[in-house]
């Protein structure tokens, strides 16, 4: 349990608040494709801030126009993984932008032990930071 | 009205050479610094300026004044011009006409050709555009409304370091604007109570916290401490939420070697984030530009002291022109204006501002106080910051406003919520994310923004805290710095 106050990790874009219905997943899907937005899934079980490679459910879905394809998705990820982080990420193409538009979290395991701060005293008064997943202290796999 | 004054006025150059370079004082216009025919060239420099003429003074030839003064005139003929090729350095002015509603102020169009620049110098160019000029006697007044620099000259600066796409990606935030507040009190924390604020602020939902303006190295805390302390909350809040989290450590000093020696050590201690007072100039904005793009550093700015140029309509710098120019120095972040706050600012005047950040070609949009087309040609975006007087009950506004990539900045608004830092932090990051989900599942954030506050803090206790104690208070001011156009252009 994080001591945040949501009690668990608090990336993407909605994370503050009640977790979003599957119903609720699909309007916003259905925002980001009316917006030209390709649709990615992806998993990971080392949720650390600066972790930015999550794995790849598959590939990006270009063009897509109905969000049922990126929920229908979403549930194999789930049913495959369903003690890991899930995130729905869009990609926006557009000259200029060309990177992510929108990230959310949609699947979370039941406990989340979070990170600790690991500090090593250097230079006087200086300081190292290490920001450390507990869940990691295991091998892939086996962590939640 | 609005139609070019004395427009196909005989120019009255006189290009006689005998006659234009004998000893004298001629007339600006006369010299060659007005040309009504003048076609602007893709190349040029081209300011529009409102100028006050002193009584009796002609518009024209105050226009023409204003190209002169602003490149190659001095107030008397001499005849070393004629060893280079003159006509070339001289500024044009090429159209005046009437300010609509503000008797006795002229827009006045002025061109400039590309070599009167150094590449890549901001001070350069300001000290041509905005030097001798704006002390000029025959003028009551003079202001820089906007500048259009050609592409040929954007490409010779480097603008952000970071720029908005890649700030994200750093963060791994995406989809909403990002949240901050700034430190208060702003004077007078010791080093242990400021970080105490910074790792609460951060704990509870905030991307960034941040250090104010003036906020150096004073008696009451060392700027070494400051970041020591900062830094072990950022590093603190990071791990207890997995967010990357940030707080902007003000390094604006002295001299340029103390502000490397402050950024060095920002850096040393994992900050992602440096800041730095408008009021360290031109040069020194650059050259931190530089350190930035080479240390991987987000560059915050702080437009502090802009007021000074920027406030009064009739003189001074729009500050269009300033965010101009601050994007080509380069910087990440710069403060544009809440419209809704406690600050300056007119709705649409401040979106100008934004637009000016963020677009990659602005467009002419009179309402928003653009009146040149100009290609940005590529330059990273910088991300605007909304920040002063401000709070969650604005929620809606803000984000009908200036969409997602802007930087809201609650200090106050956090700081003193009734509950608690942490609680402000939490009421405003709920309001935010409530709102842009609100927005993508299509309804209309503006007119029903309020109901989707309410609803949300059924939810959030800190959020209804922040609304009662919040909701009722707006700054409706009106406005010193409102686009002056004409709503549709009279047929003459």
């Amino acid at each position: 349990m994080m001591t945040n106050p949501t009690g668990r990790i608090t990336q993407g874009q909605f994370s503050f608040l009640p977790d979003l219905t599957d119903e609720e997943i699909a309007m916003q899907v259905d925002y980001g494709l009316k917006k030209g937005y390709s649709w990615q899934v992806e998993y990971t079980d080392d949720p650390h801030p600066r972790n930015t490679f999550w794995e790849m459910f598959g590939m990006p879905m270009f063009d897509l126009q109905d969000p049922a394809g990126v929920m229908m998705e979403l549930k194999n990820c789930r049913q495959t993984f369903p003690s890991h982080y899930i995130r729905l990420m869009a990609f926006d193409s557009t000259r200029g932008i060309e990177s992510i538009a929108m990230s959310f979290i949609v699947n979370r395991p039941a406990v989340e032990p979070g990170f600790g701060v690991v500090r090593q005293e250097v230079n006087g008064r200086s300081m190292r930071y290490t920001i450390h997943s507990y869940a990691t202290d295991k091998p892939e796999s086996q962590r939640y | 009205m609005n139609k070019p004054y004395e427009a196909g006025a005989v120019n009255t150059e006189i290009t006689d050479k005998k006659k234009r370079y004998s000893a004298g004082v001629l007339k600006y216009r006369q010299m060659g610094y007005w040309n009504g025919d003048y076609q602007p060239k893709d190349t040029d420099v081209l300011c529009l300026f409102r100028i006050t003429p002193q009584e009796g003074v002609d518009p024209i030839e105050a226009a023409a004044a204003v190209a002169g003064e602003s490149s190659t005139a001095t107030w008397t003929v001499v005849w070393t011009d004629r060893l280079t090729a003159c006509d070339s350095y001289r500024a044009k002015a090429y159209k005046v006409e009437p300010v609509p509603g503000r008797p006795g102020e002229y827009f006045a169009w002025v061109a400039y050709d590309l070599i009167l620049f150094e590449e890549g110098s901001i001070a350069n160019m300001t000290a041509s555009l905005i030097g001798n000029v704006f002390s000029f006697k025959p003028l009551k007044a003079a202001r820089l409304e906007d500048i259009r620099i050609p592409v040929a000259y954007v490409k010779t600066f480097k603008g952000p370091p970071t720029g908005l796409i890649v700030e994200r990606e750093r963060l791994d935030k995406y989809g909403r604007p990002l949240l901050g507040a700034t430190t208060k009190p702003k004077l007078g924390l010791s080093g242990r109570n400021y970080g105490r604020v910074i790792y609460e602020g951060l704990k509870g939902g905030l991307d960034f916290m941040k250090d104010d303006e003036n906020i150096n190295s004073q008696p009451f805390m060392h700027w070494r401490d400051r970041f020591l302390y900062v830094m072990d909350g950022v590093n603190k809040a990071s791990a207890a939420t997995g967010e990357v989290k940030g707080s902007y450590l003000n390094i604006t000093a002295a001299t340029m070697e103390d502000m490397y020696e402050r950024a060095e050590f920002a850096k040393e201690l994992g900050s992602v984030i440096v800041m730095v007072d408008l009021v360290i100039g031109w040069t020194a904005i650059q050259s931190m530009a530089n350190w930035c793009r080479k240390n991987d550093m987000i560059m915050h700015m702080h437009r502090a002291g802009h007021g000074t140029y920027t406030r009064q309509k009739n003189h001074g710098v729009s500050f269009r022109v300033m965010a101009k120019w601050l994007r080509l120095a380069g910087c990440d972040h710069l403060h544009t204006g809440t419209a809704v706050g406690k600050l300056e600012g007119d709705p649409l005047t401040v979106q100008g501002y934004y637009n000016v950040c963020r677009e990659s070609h602005n467009k002419v949009d009179l309402p928003r106080g653009i009146f040149f087309d100009m290609d940005w040609a590529d330059t990273k975006k910088v991300m605007p910051v909304a920040s002063g007087g401000i709070h969650a009950g604005q929620m809606h506004q803000l984000i009908d406003l200036f969409g997602d990539d802007v930087v809201l900045q609650f200090g106050g608004g956090t700081i003193g919520h009734p509950a608690g830092i942490q609680a402000g932090a939490v009421a405003n990051r709920v309001a935010l994310e409530a709102m842009v989900k609100a927005r993508n599942e299509g309804k209309n954030i503006k007119e029903e923004g309020p109901d989707i506050l309410r609803k949300a803090a059924q939810f959030c206790t800190p959020l209804k805290q922040a609304l009662d104690t919040w909701g009722d208070i707006s700054f409706n001011y009106t406005s010193t710095d409102q686009s002056d156009y004409a709503v549709t252009p009279a047929v003459a």
